[in-house]
């Protein structure tokens, strides 16, 4: 009897075990994907706000947000003819992308950001300076920078900066109790 | 803690993070609550209101015991124990 009893115990101890392994973590998953300034800005201000809750934060960058890592400084070389096309075409890094709505050739963009200066809110370099120093993970997709054209080395000096695919984020997402796509 | 008791209060540390727009008041008082000891009192300086929803929510996710807060002019004065 008190072999089945412990056989019982043994086995709900495994299952605890399994329901712990299981639970979110304090992490946050963002998906970024717009690439537009107004969006971009939002998910930076997240981010670092997240670190300062001392919440883990995993930020995937997918699609139009790559560009914002491009350093404007920095070229990659060996790019085919419509890698060079597309590099030319895409925004070379943060201070170059555009607003999401009111942009009106650019106007919009700029009185933003000189609002912003106005009421010293954290411009998008600044921010993601500032998540660099506490520790926002940056995991770029290797398919969208294949696709895009871009190389690794005309991306930004970031301190947690990785190339991963998919997979990364839905490990990343599965442990995460918050999740964004911005 | 009501007005008078706060104004009352000896902060061992000072943030002034008044200017600043969201989240700066919040990411100031991240870096600076590094320098305070557990049972030291931090102040914090803001001219954004959403700091006064902000930093409550703050302590209670760190364990931080919020005292409360103080407007003069437009200015808030938070107060807290770590």
């Amino acid at each position: 009897m008190s072999l089945e009893i412990e056989k019982h115990v043994q086995e709900l101890q495994q299952k605890l075990n399994q329901l712990q392994n299981r639970q979110a973590k304090d992490q946050i998953s963002i998906i970024a994907f717009s690439g537009d300034l107004d969006k971009m800005l939002a998910a930076m201000i997240i981010a670092t706000g997240a670190r300062a809750m001392d919440t883990e934060v995993k930020m995937f960058f997918t699609f139009w947000a790559t560009a914002m890592l491009r350093d404007p400084q920095k070229s990659g070389k060996g790019k085919d003819f419509m890698s060079k096309m597309f590099g030319f075409m895409m925004p070379r890094g943060s201070k170059k992308l555009k607003l999401s709505k009111m942009n009106m050739c650019g106007m919009g963009t700029s009185m933003l950001k000189g609002l912003m200066k106005k009421k010293r809110v954290a411009s998008l370099e600044e921010l993601i300076a500032t998540a660099g120093e506490l520790g926002v993970e940056i995991n770029v997709c290797e398919m969208s920078m294949d696709l895009m054209g871009f190389k690794r080395e005309e991306m930004i000096d970031y301190p947690h900066l990785n190339y991963v695919g998919v997979g990364s984020y839905l490990a990343d997402a599965d442990e995460s109790r918050i999740q964004l796509f911005i | 803690m009501t007005t008078e008791e706060l104004k009352a209060v000896k902060s061992d540390k000072v943030v002034d993070a008044r200017g600043t727009a969201c989240p700066g008041p919040l990411l100031a008082a991240k870096k600076a609550v590094a320098d305070v000891q557990a049972g030291q009192i931090m102040e914090i300086l803001s001219s954004d209101e959403g700091t006064k929803s902000d930093i409550p929510k703050w302590c209670k996710k760190m364990n931080y015991e919020y005292f409360g807060s103080i407007d003069e002019d437009g200015i808030y004065r938070l107060f807290l124990k770590k």
